[in-house]
Parts: C-alpha cells; structure tokens; sequence
C-alpha cells in the first residue's frame, strides 16, 4: 500500500504514526531515483500530492514549491521568465532506465543534484534558501527563509540537501534561480592525450574566462562519438563577451595542439545536457560510478585503476577532471574495495551510483567513513529520526 | 529587556586552580592569559554592549593542544567559547566568567597554495584578507571579502559564514571552502571535504559553516581561490528617493545582470561618509548606488552601458562611471568608510543585520522612520542592495542614560520589521547574542528544538558556546525525548539563563 498525504499536516500525521509504531517508510516524489542509493525498506510515502508552484519572484531570484513539483514544470516556468536553475541538476532518468523528465524538485534536493555547471554556479546545496518538511518525529520543522542572505541559526538545508530523505520529508522547498545567460558556445580541443586535455582544462580553470563547464570526452563516447578524445569549454554570457573569451581561449589552448571547433549554441546545449545526463556511461552495460575528487587527481585515479586490472567499459570527466564518471563491468562487489582504496590515496569520495538492487544492497554505495566521522554523522541522523523510520537503509546499512 | 547569560556555575569557578593547573601541562606559559589585566582584553568582540571577564584565556598553536584542551573541558565539565578575530557584531566570541576563552589567533599560517586546484590549505587565524594578499601575484583572490576583512580571521568568516560586497556574484564563505578539519567538544577530531567537491554523506561542512563556534573548533580550512577578472568597473549613481533606487536595483537584476557588487547607503550615510573623508557623493542625493561589473574589457563596456541606461530610465540624477582603477577605488572609498564615519556623528552605533525581500525595500525603510521617531534615536542606512541585507546604524550615545536600552530596543523592532515582509534576522554578522531572544520571531519551539538536537549530536554536554543563538537552554537528555505538539513545547517554563 502507499501513503498519499494531500498535504503537509497529513504527512506529518503519517510519519508520527509511523514513528509510534517503529514502522519504516520510504518517501517517493515520482519514483524517478528509487534506483539510487542502498535499497531502503518500508512503506511507501508518496509525496507526489505536495505539488505547486507557491512563489515565484523572477525580480527576487526565488523561487518555492511543493516537494512533490515535477522539476520540468518549474524548468519550463523560469525558462519563460528567462532563467533557469544555475546549477543544472542532473536527470538521472535515463542512466537510471527510466524515463527522462520525470524527476520532482523534492527529490532534486534530496540527491543534492548539480551538472557541470557545478565548478561555477555550485550544486543544489548552494541554492537552497529554505525549507519546510516533516522530521522522523513526526514534527513539522521549517529552515532558511526565501532570501539571498541569511545565517539565522543552522543551515539545516546543507543537511537535508543530498540526505536522501533519511532525515526528513522535505515538504516544500525555496530556491534561489538565476538569469539564464545570453549565448552560450562550446570549443572543442580534438586529438590530444586524455592526461594533456585534462591539462588544458585546468589551465582553462586558472585563466580569467569564466568557463562554466570543463569536461572530457574520451574517443567514441556518447553524445560526441569523435575517433578522438575531446576537451570541452563551454562559454557563457552576452554574445560580445563570449566572442572575446572565445579568441583569448583559442590563444591559451594554442601551446596544446590538437584540432580546435566551435560548437554553436545548439551543439554546444546538447552536449552538455548529454554529459550532464552522465550520456557517456549511461548508455553502456555495467555499473556506474561517480567519483570526487581533486581536478588534477581524475586521470590518476583512473591510471591507477587501469593498473590494478578493474574493467572500465566507459569513462569521462567533468568539473576539469575533479568528477569522473566510471562504467565497470558488472561484478557482486562492483569492485568497491579497489574503487575505494584508489581513491583513499588521493582524497575524495566514490558513489555507486547504479548496480543491481542486491549489489548494492551488498556494498557500501555511499563512501565509507572514518569512526568518529561516521559516529558523528550518525548522531546527526538520529537527532532528526531516533527511531530511523524513514528511509531506513538508504545511506548506511546501519540506519 | 537586558540580556541574560547562564549564571556563572560555582563549582567551575571553584576549580579554576585545577583548571589553569591542567592547562599549563598543555600550554606554554606564555600561551595562558590567567591574570585579571590582561584577560580585560578579552571582555568583548565587536559587540561592545555586553562583557564579561572570561575565566581564562588559552592560545594553542597547534591542533594537539586544541584537542587536550577541549579533552580537559570536558572532564572538568568547563564551558569553552572560540574566539578568532573578535570582530563579531552579534557577541558571538563574547566570553564566559565560567569559561575558557580559546583564542585561535596564533593558528595564523597559510599552510599550501594549490593553484592547479585553485584552493589554498589555511589555519583558521589567517586574517581574511591574508589569503588573497598570499595569491595575488599569480592573479588570484579569495572572494568573500567582509568590510572587516583586515582584522576579521577565516576561521570566524566560516563560523559566521561571512559575506561581503562581492557575495552577490561570488558567494558568501559557505560557498567558497571545500574542506575543514574541527576539533569536537572532548578532543575528537574530524576533517570534512578536502579538495574536491560536495559530500560523500551529509553536508556537515556546509552545517558548521555558519555554526557560531557552536559545534567545533575549526582547526584547518581549505578555501577554493578565484581567478581576478581581468576589468572592473564601477558606476556611482545618486536617485531623488529610495524608491527610484531600491527600483534600479531591480531593474538591473530583472534584466539578467548579476553585477560584481551592488551597494546602497541613504543620505544620512552619505553626508557622514562625504565628512569623514570626502569621495565625490552627491550630497543632495536621497540615496546613492554603487555598481561593479567585472569581466572581459568587451563583457564590462557593455553591461556598463546597460547598466547606465537602465539608471537614467529609472530616474537618476546622477550616473559616473568610474574612468580609472582609482576612480572605482574612490566609489568604494566613501562604502568601505561606512561604519567609522557614522560612528563620528554617533558617537556609538548599534550594526543591525536584517534581510528582505529587496522590493520591500521601500515601505520598509518607512516604517524604520516610524520606528527611529518612536524610540528617539536616529538610524542610517547601509544595504547590500543586490540581495536585500540590510544594515541600518543606529546611532545612541553609550554616556546617555537609557540610550543604550532604547538603541537595543529600536534595533529589536526593526529585525520584527523585516521578518513581518518576509525577511529574517541576519543576514552575514550571526545570531551571537544580540538577536538571540528574537529566534521566536522567525522559528517556532519545533523548529529551534530541531536546531538544538543537531547542536546535541555535536556536543552532548552543550558546553561549547552556551548562551549564544538559542534563547533557552536545554538538556539535550530532554531533547531528546520532548515532542513538540503544533509547535509549542510541553514544558513553557524550562529556564531561561
Ligand atoms: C567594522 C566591521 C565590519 C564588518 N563587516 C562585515 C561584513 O561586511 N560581512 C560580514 O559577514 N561580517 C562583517 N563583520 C562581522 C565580523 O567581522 C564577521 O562576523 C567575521 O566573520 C568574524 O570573524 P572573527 O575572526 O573576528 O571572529 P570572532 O568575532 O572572533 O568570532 C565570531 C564567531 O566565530 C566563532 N569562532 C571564531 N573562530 C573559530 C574557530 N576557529 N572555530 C570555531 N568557531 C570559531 C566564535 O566563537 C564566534 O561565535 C564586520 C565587523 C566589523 C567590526
């Protein structure tokens, strides 16, 4: 059976009563990500009733709706106002096996969705003002507010952005929007070694072009399918300042060789809403992983997991090299333990992001963390649902 | 009403011998402030209305002494507050006559600078503007830039999550650090992030960001660097009234430009700020708008000229653009002044913080009037126009019998004010103590007691920072069980300090 609260008290109704009876549940807005994370356990609470535009002050910059909104209603109403969410949250639809365009805004904010616009404009975390939602007690809790500034007690929408809904029921969220920039244009650095490229992006980063998007794209991935691995810039703005920061760019790339092309802005959004969507690995049989680290440690992590033998289907890298996104062939352990000790050596974090349920039912998909880390983070947990009903699982085994 | 502080615990005040005792085996001598003197220095950061004599001053200089002497506290049950730079507006570093006052100012070392990941290693002493001094021979900078920044330390911009000028374009401090390493109450360590992005679990960087020195002891800090843009511009424009001005703020947001800084003061500011040190403001203005467009020379020529268009449409009487480095320096010259040049026609000044919804800016800034003429005091405006953070100076005279309290008072009904449109108590300077018995304006009893597990999953024994953001104090034993029923607890008369 599902649990369909029509709104925010009736929710708290369900999961006070959940919590009564020790009763754990799962929170869904669409179902979009119920692939995504440890398989929870419990009944399923549908959110999917909490939906509606409340605010919208385009002059303001904000935005709030219900956790239930589908994101793509909310895209197509700032993009009639000229702006859009900055930090270009991923759909995880298609790499999922579902159907793009059917994730909701609270569920954006529950994965602390970004793209790769994420160097520059940051992820769902910075953009969160406020929230209202429904914690493990039962109680209706609100935080931040629905202006640019404000430190008014804890930032408790750090917390519940990316909590995979272990904290709480996020009933309504207020988020900051942006102007969407004028032009946008993609150059493409074709034909160099992967380790060069990534190189040159990082010069790119260091160099006062404003670029709001580094990735490469290795020989044959998706959505370039080049003969050839490929550094991709993108640069956005008013159509004189793109102009310009395209010929300086030209110029600083020079010392790198390989072949220059420029994307025009039709190319250049498809391919980014491609790489955004994790096209490259999406598309391949395997598992997926996702991995942060610092820019210049992306290609070492993948030498070093080259060296040890772990089968890479696909790969690619965003952020300038600082995420890189991984397709393995498919094993029981999803080759946790070399993924995770490669990326211990440099600092940085490595997520299952897809796998069989019983897989990663099996692995840690979050990575793991130190005991006192984790002892605190698990305090945390439990300072919002002591008696861990909602979402049981999701994130740790232990919770 | 005059603030309250826990009462002083006589048992801790019993055992202070022990406590220096213990201390000295963790800290050279020199590195304890024990005599009474000295400690005086101590009784206040930037939040001059309240002091107190902190029991004893304590300045590690490295991470194992900070861990022993937060392992100590907790055995002998001792309060602990941090103090970095103690330039705090709210009386977040002010100190405990029954606590250790834990000076961070000797952590004051840029520990790497890594620009192929444009991030630097830094302690948490390191003076604001140290870090964009360290980088910008290789044409970088830090961007959160606090009009404090030359006295205010990093480590009390992440506890406060300080903003500035350039936070409109560039983000406030939460936005900017990738990685900290804290000390937790009892000795624990913990290092969040590092050098790459976002959070392997939850954000508990992004939670102690902002955190008031509440939770931990910040002992190291990665903060990301930014690359200088090549040009920055400035324009001064003067309107005939607020509400031209507070509307060309609007406009030019509407029209998809996020300028580098977008500054506003009123007449009262601009005449204090044109006798202090003289830089150009038209003195007949209502109110007077700076705005700064950085990026390519090509980007910036032409968001100047839309800027200027869309200000004279908007009626101002007055549009320069800044023709030289030093002319945009000059329009920020007479900003940066502010504060001492009202303090010169205080002669004391209270700093009030709130943030609104920037189109109520108008019929906000009337009922301020309202409210200065009721409380007999006078109130001038300095706003971080681009997002609505509004600081109104009210100015008292600290001598005055009873101006202090009206002051207090006056500051009180304008953060209601701005909470009634929408707006919350503080935008950049933190709860501290100063605002902390107005937390019922915004949050109800389920939303603070939320607040305060999360401070108990942190530090059970609640004895780091106590008596600052949270008007009551519980134990985090009944926290824990307490169940908050429509948003008022069972138990309205648990103790208020
Ligand atoms: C003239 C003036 C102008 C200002 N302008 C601005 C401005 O433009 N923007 C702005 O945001 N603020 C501004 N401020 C306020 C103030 O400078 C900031 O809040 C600043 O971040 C405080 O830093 P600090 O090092 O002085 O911290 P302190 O005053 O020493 O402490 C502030 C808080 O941080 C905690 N703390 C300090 N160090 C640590 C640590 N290592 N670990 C854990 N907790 C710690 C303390 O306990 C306290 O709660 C201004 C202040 C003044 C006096």
């Amino acid at each position: 059976m599902v649990l369909a609260p029509g709104d925010e008290e009736e929710t708290a109704e369900a999961i006070l009563a959940a919590n009564a009876e020790g009763r754990p549940l799962k929170i869904s807005g669409s179902g979009s990500k119920a692939n995504l994370g440890r398989p929870s356990i419990g009944e399923e609470l549908s959110l999917r009733a909490l939906s509606g535009v409340a605010l919208y002050e385009p002059e303001e910059l904000v935005l709030t709706a219900g956790a239930g909104t589908p994101v793509d209603e909310i895209e197509a109403l700032l993009a009639s106002r000229n702006q859009h969410l900055a930090f270009e949250p991923i759909d995880y639809g298609p790499l999922l096996g579902s159907q793009a365009g059917r994730g909701t805004v609270g569920g954006l904010v529950a994965v602390n969705a970004s793209g790769p616009r994420r160097i520059k404009a940051g992820a769902a975390r910075d953009h969160l003002l406020g929230f209202r939602c429904v914690a493990g007690r039962g109680e209706i809790v609100k935080s931040g507010g629905r202006v640019m500034k404000n430190v008014t007690g804890y930032d408790l929408s750090k917390l519940v952005t990316g909590s995979f809904g272990t904290l709480a029921a996020l009933t309504q969220v207020t988020l900051k929007v942006l102007p969407k920039p004028e032009t946008e244009r993609t150059l493409l650095l074709i034909g160099v070694e992967e380790s060069i490229g990534l190189s040159a992006l990082r010069k790119v980063s260091g160099a006062p072009l404003e670029a709001s998007a580094l990735a490469l794209s290795p020989k044959g991935a998706a959505p370039l399918r080049l003969d050839k691995n490929a550094a991709a810039i993108r640069l956005e703005g008013p159509e004189i300042s793109v102009a310009q920061r395209l010929v300086d760019l030209r110029d600083l790339l020079k010392p790198f060789g390989g072949a220059l092309e420029i994307l025009d802005v039709v190319r250049s959004t498809a391919l980014w809403r491609g790489l955004r969507d994790a096209g490259p690995v999406a598309e391949l049989k395997g598992q997926v992983w996702r991995v942060s680290v610092a820019p210049s440690d992306g290609f070492a992590v993948v030498s070093a997991l080259r060296e040890r033998g772990t089968p890479i289907l696909g790969h690619f890298y965003d952020w300038a090299g600082g995420l890189v996104w991984l397709c393995v062939q498919s094993a029981a352990d999803a080759h946790a333990s070399a993924l995770r000790s490669v990326v211990d050596r440099f600092g940085g974090h490595a997520t299952l992001i897809r796998a069989e349920a019983d897989v990663r039912a099996a692995v840690d998909v979050f990575h793991p963390q130190p005991p006192t880390l984790a002892g605190l983070s698990k305090r945390v947990k439990e300072s919002f649902d002591p008696a861990h009903i909602l979402e049981r699982g999701r994130l740790r085994a232990e919770f | 009403m005059p603030l309250l502080m826990p009462s002083p615990e006589p048992e801790i005040l019993a055992r202070r011998d022990e406590l220096l005792a213990r201390l000295s085996k963790i800290l050279p001598e020199q590195n304890i402030i024990a005599d009474e003197t000295a400690r005086r220095a101590y009784e206040c950061d930037a939040f001059t209305m309240y002091r107190a004599l902190p029991l004893v001053v304590a300045l590690p200089d490295t991470v194992p002494q900070v861990q022993a002497i937060m392992a100590v506290a907790r055995e002998l049950n001792v309060k602990v507050v941090p103090r970095g730079g103690g330039t705090s507006l709210s009386g977040g570093s002010m100190p405990l006559e029954d606590g250790i006052l834990l000076g961070m100012s000797k952590f004051n070392r840029i520990l790497e600078i890594d620009y192929e990941n444009r991030c630097a290693r830094v302690q948490p002493g390191v003076q604001n503007l140290a870090i964009s001094r360290a980088v910008e021979h290789a044409g970088f900078y830090y961007a959160p830039d606090p009009s404090s920044q030359i006295a205010c330390s990093i480590g009390g911009n992440v506890a406060e999550n300080a903003g500035g000028v350039h936070c409109l374009k560039y983000g406030l401090t939460t936005n900017n650090i990738l990685g900290l390493e804290v000390v937790l109450m009892g000795g624990e360590i913990v290092r969040l992030g590092g050098k790459h992005l976002d959070s392997e679990m939850y954000d508990l960087l992004g939670l102690m960001t902002g955190s008031e020195g509440l939770l931990g002891v910040v002992t190291e800090i990665t903060v990301r660097i930014l690359r200088k843009p090549p040009v920055a511009r400035g324009l001064l424009l003067g309107f005939a009234s607020v509400e031209d001005g507070a509307r060309c703020v609007g406009a030019i947001i509407a029209r998809g430009i996020v300028p580098g800084g977008m500054e506003m003061m009123d007449n009262a500011t601009v005449r204090a700020v044109e006798r202090f040190q003289p830089c150009g403001y038209p003195i007949d203005a209502a109110a007077i708008v700076i705005v700064e467009l950085d990026g390519t020379p090509a980007e910036v020529d032409h968001l100047v000229g839309v800027v200027e268009e869309i200000a004279r449409a908007e009626g101002a009487t007055t549009a320069k653009v800044s023709g030289s480095e030093a002319e945009r320096l000059q329009f920020w010259a007479g900003r940066k002044n502010a504060f001492p040049a009202v303090s010169c026609i205080g002669p004391d000044y209270l700093c009030m913080d709130g943030t609104i919804p920037r189109k109520r800016l108008p019929e906000v800034l009337m009922g301020m009037d309202e409210l200065a003429t009721k409380h007999g005091l006078r109130v001038a405006n300095v706003f971080h126009a681009g997002d609505g953070n509004l600081h109104p100076l009210i100015l008292y005279d600290a001598s005055k019998e009873g101006d202090s309290e009206r002051a207090e008072n006056l500051g009180a009904d304008i953060l209601r004010l701005c909470v009634a449109v929408g707006g919350v108590l503080t935008g950049e300077h933190g709860v501290g103590v100063e605002k902390r018995d107005l937390m019922g304006e915004m949050f109800n009893e389920s939303d603070l007691a939320q607040q305060m597990r999360v401070k108990c999953a942190f530090d059970p024994s609640g004895r780091l920072n106590p008596g600052k953001m949270f008007p009551e104090l519980h134990r985090c034993a009944e926290l824990g069980m307490m169940h908050v029923v429509g948003g008022a607890l069972p138990f309205p008369d648990l103790p208020r300090f």
